[in-house]
């Protein structure tokens, strides 16, 4: 295993994280307007998220510098090819960041409701279009032999990429609706938990249409039992949710996720963007990589940096594990 | 018309205009990190609770500021690859690597430690609490330091080799990236230039609530701490200003010639208050200067020679091929001076505010204030300004909040728009840098909204944060005075007390 396959795999482990973590907080944020049914509830929803979006989003961060620094070729046709779906993205979180922090720093309803309903359109629409960017970076979009994208917007939402971007959005607004359940306390508990068992079934439908559309064109063996995982752990974290089971739940969904995403990177493997228009245009693990010099140093950092991030991440979560309830949430704003 | 939507055109103003937006939020969050670090150090070591009355001020001001620098930095990760993909081809062997640092070693450590600190008054013992802030501050810096070292490898490239094969560059020495010294000066520049900001903001709101007689024991530590930041942080922002200076001369001497608008070279190169160049003639028509200033700032001597405009865009000619080496002459020469100038005015202000506010040194002890007094304003030995030039002060020291932010924004429009037609200074043009595949029409949409989308914000952000400066320091509850014991908060009795904060 070369350098190049080792950073294709820290690559892919960096957007996992980045969709196990940020995809519950998308999903909170879709469930204010689905699960919560007053202003006091929202923002019991919003405050599960609260400690932890900003350390979440930063996985997107290192995942985008970490694919500069290790692929510049791919860093630099994905980002400048799926220009304008980037663009809406980045708005996106632009938006959502500013309105966790600023919806509660006015007292006045209509600020309040402002915010919030930029909490939920800025939450759907990047959890839709990062499943329509990798439904396109798997299936394959034009490519030209100098690397660059040659097609143009509406070539990216093609019925594959939107499949794609429907398992991304139910899958995290199931995710975030088990995770509500497993962090609150009282009533929206019950309720969070009927309502991930109404989207699951949905979820798993759509994950499974996506994944054999995946698997028929460019899956193998190992990108099958990925795929047997996924839909085994969606179905077990239905099941644990049924049961009452938040935790197991939880842990389930969240390895749904890691293992869609493990299928998706192991069928584009060794490719990291496959070309449409000739197989030889593709950018790969090889053509697309920085010099070993380059990745050798970066593999000591992210070696030694990630398992620490990890820990006191980790450790956030365990200072704020208590269940919160619309009984902890102030009155003053 | 043509030439003004370019692509190239349109991609340098959007980069310009949401770096030089993202760096307004920057040495604030740099220097309110710190600052309010150490008010929530001095009320953990003393105990007054004046200190954490301060530090819920200054921490809220500083949350208001720091989620739109976070937002916006977004934006800069990933620039590079949607506008500038040639660019990010070309360098990111080298380039990517301080910017994936970045994100792994400081944006985690900020973003996980920021959410710690703002839900954690309930949830954390005291000491943990204080360490979220530092380490948050940690960040700051660091994050400042492994993009400084990014932005000097395009300011003096080094550590690399030129792969034709491959058609980019390669790293060779990342140690010696990160250990430069243009990266070392620009750090150590940058660093005290946002503390600037930092202390001048806080002399600024101290200023605006002591005139008004109001909050005063808070304000009062503050006006201090703020003016004692803005003389230190002025003082080194002015020694390593004249460190980076020399190195930037020496690396980059077409940057230095432009900053002078010097035309020819010459001996004791003049230093001047005011110019009017004619490029097309490259001379200028009218001109205020000092003799010297220029030679020593470049060199440390008041003989040396500088060569000028002309003679450097020659000798460029012939190192690398026909072309137009100069940079805009007009924008180099007035960015810089107005950095100077408005760096170097907010700390003669700082100066001067510490002096009148002085509190024993040379100060009769009648005119000594005690802590809940507004401290008098004493020019001379035994008398106070009158009440009409003690207000023109306090207005000044807040109006001179935004110098600093000022400097801040011109010293980056200088060092960048002085470096062109580079991109990477000697190696890259910034023209070969621009993404060839985007399109006229989506570089345009996204010029357009983020400006409009940050216009928007500034307007929100602003009012926001005069809402809180007006509203002054919090009352303290029982719960701020009784911090838990334990990680994750004390078991009370009562498990559905709200939480002490909640967005």
């Amino acid at each position: 295993m070369e350098l190049h396959d080792v950073w294709f795999v820290l690559i892919a482990v960096l957007w996992t994280g980045y969709f196990f973590l940020e995809g519950f907080d998308f999903g909170i944020g879709v469930l204010t307007k689905l699960l919560a049914r007053d202003r006091k509830e929202r923002r019991v929803l919003i405050n599960t998220i609260g400690p932890v979006w900003d350390g979440n989003e930063v996985w997107l961060l290192t995942a985008g510098g970490a694919t500069f620094a290790a692929f510049p070729e791919w860093y630099a046709t994905l980002f400048s090819g799926f220009y304008l779906p980037l663009l809406i993205i980045l708005v996106c979180l632009i938006v959502r960041g500013v309105a966790f922090e600023y919806r509660s720093k006015r007292p006045e309803e209509k600020w309040q409701t402002n915010w919030e309903h930029a909490i939920f359109w800025t939450s759907l629409i990047p959890a839709l279009l990062w499943g329509v960017a990798f439904g396109n970076i798997v299936r394959g979009v034009k490519i030209d032999a100098d690397m660059e994208y040659a097609g143009t917007f509406w070539d990216l939402l093609n019925p594959y990429a939107i499949l794609g971007g429907l398992v991304t959005l139910t899958l995290f607004t199931f995710h975030g609706a088990v995770f509500a359940g497993l962090k609150t306390v009282g009533d929206i508990r019950e309720r969070a938990r009927k309502l991930a068992l109404k989207l699951g079934p949905v979820t798993a439908v759509l994950a499974l249409c996506f994944l054999i559309w995946t698997q028929i064109d460019n899956g193998d063996g190992w990108s099958l039992m990925a795929l047997i995982i996924t839909v085994v752990a969606l179905v077990g974290a239905i099941g644990a949710i049924a049961a009452g089971r938040e935790g197991w739940s939880f842990a389930l969904s969240g390895v749904t996720i890691v293992a869609a995403v493990a299928m998706l990177f192991l069928t584009l493997f060794p490719n990291v963007m496959p070309s449409s228009l000739n197989d030889a245009w593709s950018l790969t693990v090889t053509n697309a990589s920085s010099t070993p010099y380059t990745l050798k140093i970066m593999t000591w950092c992210a070696g030694i940096a990630t398992p620490v991030v990890l820990l006191y991440q980790g450790w956030t979560y365990w200072v704020f594990r208590k269940r919160i309830g619309t009984q902890h949430i102030a009155e003053a704003h | 018309m043509e030439l003004a939507l370019a692509p190239e055109t349109l991609a340098r103003w959007q980069f310009g205009i949401t770096t030089v937006y993202h760096f307004l939020f920057v040495p604030l969050t740099i220097s309110l990190a710190a600052l309010t670090a150490g008010l929530q150090t001095a009320w953990v070591r003393t105990n007054n609770e004046k200190y954490l009355r301060a530090t819920k001020f200054w921490g809220k001001l500083f949350l208001i500021n720091i989620a739109m620098g976070v937002v916006t930095g977004i934006v800069q990760e990933f620039q590079f690859g949607m506008n500038w993909s040639d660019y990010s081809r070309f360098v990111g062997d080298i380039f990517g690597a301080p910017l994936a640092f970045e994100a792994l070693i400081a944006f985690f450590f900020e973003s996980t430690f920021i959410g710690l600190w703002i839900f954690g008054w309930d949830k954390l013992p005291k000491k943990i609490h204080l360490a979220c802030i530092w380490i948050v501050s940690i960040g700051t810096i660091l994050s400042a330091y492994f993009i400084l070292a990014a932005n000097s490898w395009m300011q003096h490239p080094v550590g690399y080799r030129i792969n034709k094969e491959r058609g980019r560059a390669e790293l060779t020495d990342f140690w010696h990236v990160l250990t430069q010294n243009t990266a070392l000066a620009q750090f150590f520049h940058t660093i005290t230039a946002a503390f600037l900001v930092g202390g001048a903001f806080m002399v600024g709101i101290a200023a605006f609530h002591l005139a008004r007689k109001k909050h005063i024991p808070v304000m009062r530590t503050s006006l201090r701490l703020g003016l004692v930041t803005v003389v230190i942080a002025g003082l080194l922002t002015a020694i390593s200003g004249d460190q980076l200076g020399k190195v930037m001369f020496k690396q980059q001497p077409m940057k230095m010639a432009a900053a002078e608008a010097l035309w020819e070279g010459q001996n004791s190169a003049p230093f001047s208050i005011f110019a009017v160049g004619d490029v097309a003639k490259g001379h200028n028509t009218v001109e205020i200067s000092i003799p010297g200033v220029l030679s020593f700032l470049a060199d440390d001597s008041f003989t040396s020679y500088v060569p000028g405009i002309n003679d450097i865009n020659k000798a460029e000619q012939e190192k690398f091929g026909p072309g137009d080496y100069r940079p805009n002459i007009p924008v180099a020469f007035w960015s810089f001076r107005w950095m100077i100038g408005f760096g170097m005015a907010s700390f003669a202000l700082g100066i001067l505010g510490l002096w009148l506010t002085r509190r024993k040194f040379m100060l009769p002890p009648g005119m000594r204030t005690g802590e809940d007094e507004v401290p008098h304003l004493v020019l001379f030995k035994n008398k106070a300004l009158s009440p009409k030039l003690a207000k023109c002060y306090w207005i000044v020291a807040l109006w001179t909040l935004l110098f600093p932010l000022i400097a801040n924004s011109w010293g980056w429009i200088f060092t960048e728009m002085g470096r062109q037609p580079w991109v990477v200074y000697g190696v890259l043009q910034t023209r070969d840098a621009v993404s060839p595949g985007t399109s006229q029409g989506e570089v345009l949409t996204s010029m357009i909204g983020f400006t409009l989308l940050y216009a928007a914000l500034a307007v929100i952000e602003v009012k926001l944060l005069v809402k809180y400066i007006k509203a002054g320091p919090p009352e303290l509850t029982e719960a701020d005075l009784n911090p838990p014991t334990k990680i994750g908060g004390d078991d009370h009795d009562d498990a559905d007390r709200p939480m002490a904060f909640s967005y």
